[in-house]
């Protein structure tokens, strides 16, 4: 009796589990064929700012103007958290379970557009004043638009650099690397601080690639060869590379800079524990409020090749298995309109995209005149994108660990040949990337 | 298999008589399907969650499979493994991986043992030791390797108090972005996580020796050296296997302390066989390069694992 009892609720247990398997295989069956994203004319979108409610509550207004505006379409918003974003686009395209509209940060554009993530975007004239950073191209295909851009810059006290007679450069006539070499050791040698550039070493991930990949292109060298993206050859390796790397080496044996910079780099400038901070217009609000008209924001400098900014950063697309590319289109045309994309920027603290009048009159802080205008200036003079090519995620960790190594103090020379045999190597290995 | 005989002895369970394995193996046949169906929730998840992707990245390793792209995945025999024992970085977070395990095994099997040795008398407020030591263990290496990040920078606490005890002689390194102090740095905190962990191991073998032995031997008048040597040591025979093996294994796979703290740095002096792997699998999207790491670091888990217990077994 007791042992058909348990016999009964293996056989039953065994069968829901059974059931369950198979369901589970059923149902992610028809979904990896083809479309996905949408369901009629509802479609999904996919963005990575969960924990950042004023972007987000940006993002949704758009999204809410756009379903009111029209009766067709409806978009539905999922918000997730950055540091897992990536991950869950990756795991969604594996399943067949991408969204229709999702947003990319720059520099992986090419990569997934690649991988047939992404399909190219018709947008015609939508786009006709957007910063040219903020157009994420690959094989002359656009896949991707941003509203918004940063841009890399340093401040410091203006009392400080005049005490030590150091000029404060402009956009027009920004420092030379000797003058910014010179103006380093004139600060070192007051003595007043232990290291007194900060250059942000501490950070992880893409801020070693963003920050100073600029810096070795400003030198003359660059990630890759940009003629046709197959090889890192004379480009990372070239006597322009070694100098940039002897450099950032003989900042920190001169004691100008911390191997690893403090965990809160404005902090340690508003409490005059640095000099100079290395960061980019994301840190201006907060340092202006602290050091009022003291604040001097200095522009990048000019190492020969002239002065260099990284470009790109957030950016809105549409998948290649989208369900409805009418309604994503339309959306994405819906949300480039100046007070929806500069909407986003203004509430993100960023350079608008946009820079048509009607655009910068949303945020007159970046027009002609007013306090970010130089950010502005450096985007669309300076800013240089990084590569783009599908290699670039690995170009960019490739480029992190080297340089990471080289401020540890390894030879820069076959440090650098080491990096750019690992970067051909995967090139190779993914058919060029074709 | 290897863990749950040894986990049993290592409790003091008694093994279960042998007539009574005989039984079930020859009973009805009713009886094996009905404990085949018990025990299918339990095979299902480890052959869906274990099985198949040890089998896939088996399969992987021989193949150009990358994490993102649009070209189909195919085999290229030997490759990734050629380019594996081309690569300096590959040596070196094998060296490191070997160097954390040599130091690590001994180190806090060693401490573990002594703190269980301590904290086996029956005076007042060994309970209070036991729950003191074994915190570490239940706080996760996350944040304990984010404590110990800014306990070791070069102004931080570590250094604040050589500083003090030293009387302002000696200035402590900057730990890790040193190529020569952050390996011990990371060893030592990771035996200060663990090795409450294999304290109580330590004490539950301890405790399955019999008192009348210590009886005995206080009897026959022995040093308190010669009553370990000759009752203790040879009592926790068993348990010594499972702290060996089970600290071995949680010392080749060294990883979230890497991870967090120094990102294999500097100089690769703190880069390991897992950090390479999830390195190159993840976030340079190199899927077979990443399996033909794992498949080495598998066997070399086996051929310690093998070489363990072959130095551990039961003599006949």
């Amino acid at each position: 009796m007791k042992s058909h009892k348990v016999r009964q609720l293996t056989a039953a247990s065994i069968a829901v589990l059974v059931a369950g398997l198979s369901l589970a295989g059923c149902s992610s069956g028809p979904t990896s064929a083809g479309s996905s994203g949408a369901s009629g004319n509802t479609i999904t979108l996919w963005t990575h700012n969960a924990g950042n409610p004023a972007e987000l509550a940006a993002d949704q207004k758009i999204v809410t103007a756009f379903n009111a505006s029209q009766s067709k379409y409806k978009v539905n918003v999922q918000a997730f958290p950055q540091a897992s974003y990536n991950q869950s686009v990756v795991a969604a395209a594996a399943a067949g379970k991408l969204p229709c509209v999702l947003d990319i940060d720059g520099p992986t554009v090419p990569d997934w557009a690649w991988a047939k993530y992404l399909a190219p975007l018709d947008l015609g004239s939508s786009i006709a004043n957007q910063l040219p950073s903020t157009v994420g191209k690959w094989n002359n295909k656009v896949y991707a638009v941003g509203y918004y851009d940063v841009a890399l810059a340093m401040f410091a006290r203006k009392s400080v650099l005049k005490d030590a007679d150091i000029r404060i450069p402009t956009v027009t006539n920004p420092w030379t690397g000797t003058e910014f070499n010179a103006a380093l050791a004139a600060l070192k040698k007051t003595g007043k601080w232990a290291a007194p550039l900060d250059l942000g070493t501490s950070g992880t991930g893409e801020w070693w690639t963003y920050a100073y990949s600029p810096m070795l292109q400003s030198f003359g060298g660059d990630l890759i060869n940009r003629t046709d993206y197959q090889s890192a050859d004379g480009a990372l390796n070239g006597p322009a590379a070694v100098n940039w790397a002897t450099w950032m080496r003989g900042l920190v044996t001169q004691g100008i800079i911390a191997q690893k910079s403090g965990a809160d780099a404005n902090a340690d400038l508003i409490n005059n524990k640095t000099a100079i901070e290395y960061s980019g217009s994301w840190a201006a609000a907060p340092l202006s409020k602290a050091l009022g008209s003291d604040l001097a924001v200095i522009p990048a400098v000019n190492f020969g090749a002239g002065p260099k900014i990284g470009g790109g950063s957030w950016e809105w697309g549409m998948t290649n298995s989208c369900g409805n590319k009418a309604a994503a289109t339309a959306y994405l045309k819906f949300s480039l309109q100046p007070q929806y994309q500069t909407g986003v920027a203004v509430a993100a603290g960023t350079i608008p995209a946009d820079q048509s009048p009607a655009s910068l009159k949303l945020d007159p802080s970046y027009a002609p005149g007013g306090t970010n205008e130089i950010f502005a200036q450096m985007s669309s003079k300076f800013a240089e994108l990084r590569p783009p090519t599908p290699a670039y995620p690995f170009i960019s960790t490739t480029f992190t660990t080297a340089a990471q190594n080289i401020l540890a103090g390894a030879d820069p020379k076959s440090t650098l040949d080491q990096a750019v045999q690992s970067i051909n190597a995967n090139i190779k290995t993914n058919n060029g990337y074709k | 298999m290897l863990l749950s005989q040894t986990t049993r002895a290592a409790t003091g369970a008694p093994l279960p008589p042998r007539r009574r394995r005989r039984i079930i193996l020859s009973g009805s046949r009713g009886e094996s399907l009905t404990g085949l169906g018990m025990a299918a929730p339990a095979l299902i998840l480890l052959a869906l969650f274990i099985l198949v992707p040890a089998i896939l990245a088996f399969v992987l390793a021989f193949t150009n499979a990358q994490l993102i792209s649009p070209n189909p995945i195919q085999f290229t025999g030997l490759t990734n493994f050629i380019q594996l024992f081309h690569d300096p970085v590959f040596y070196r977070s094998l060296l490191n991986t070997l160097y954390f395990a040599a130091v690590v095994v001994p180190v806090q099997a060693g401490a573990a043992l002594v703190m269980a040795v301590l904290v086996n008398t029956k005076t007042r407020g060994t309970s209070f030791f036991r729950t003191i030591y074994f915190l570490p263990v239940v706080t996760s290496m996350v944040v304990v390797s984010m404590l110990w990040l800014f306990m070791y920078q070069q102004h931080g606490l570590i250094n604040q108090v050589i500083h003090q005890l030293s009387f302002g002689l000696v200035t402590g390194p900057d730990w890790l972005n040193n190529p020569a102090t952050s390996m011990p740095a990371i060893i030592l905190m990771s035996v200060w996580q663990g090795v409450g962990f294999h304290m109580i191991i330590w004490l539950s073998g301890l405790q399955t020796i019999a008192p009348d032995l210590y009886e005995a031997a206080s009897l026959d008048g022995v040093t308190s050296w010669q009553r370990f040597r000759y009752v203790t040591w040879p009592g926790l025979r068993n348990t010594r296997a499972l702290v060996l093996v089970t600290i071995t294994i949680q010392a080749l796979s060294l990883f979230t302390q890497v991870s967090v703290m120094t990102q294999g740095g500097p100089l690769y002096s703190t880069t390991t066989m897992v950090y390479e792997a999830v390195q190159t699998g993840y976030q340079q999207q190199q899927t077979s390069y990443a399996s033909a790491i794992s498949l080495v670091f598998f066997a070399l888990v086996l051929i310690v694992a093998a070489v363990q217990r072959f130095l551990t077994r039961e003599k006949a």
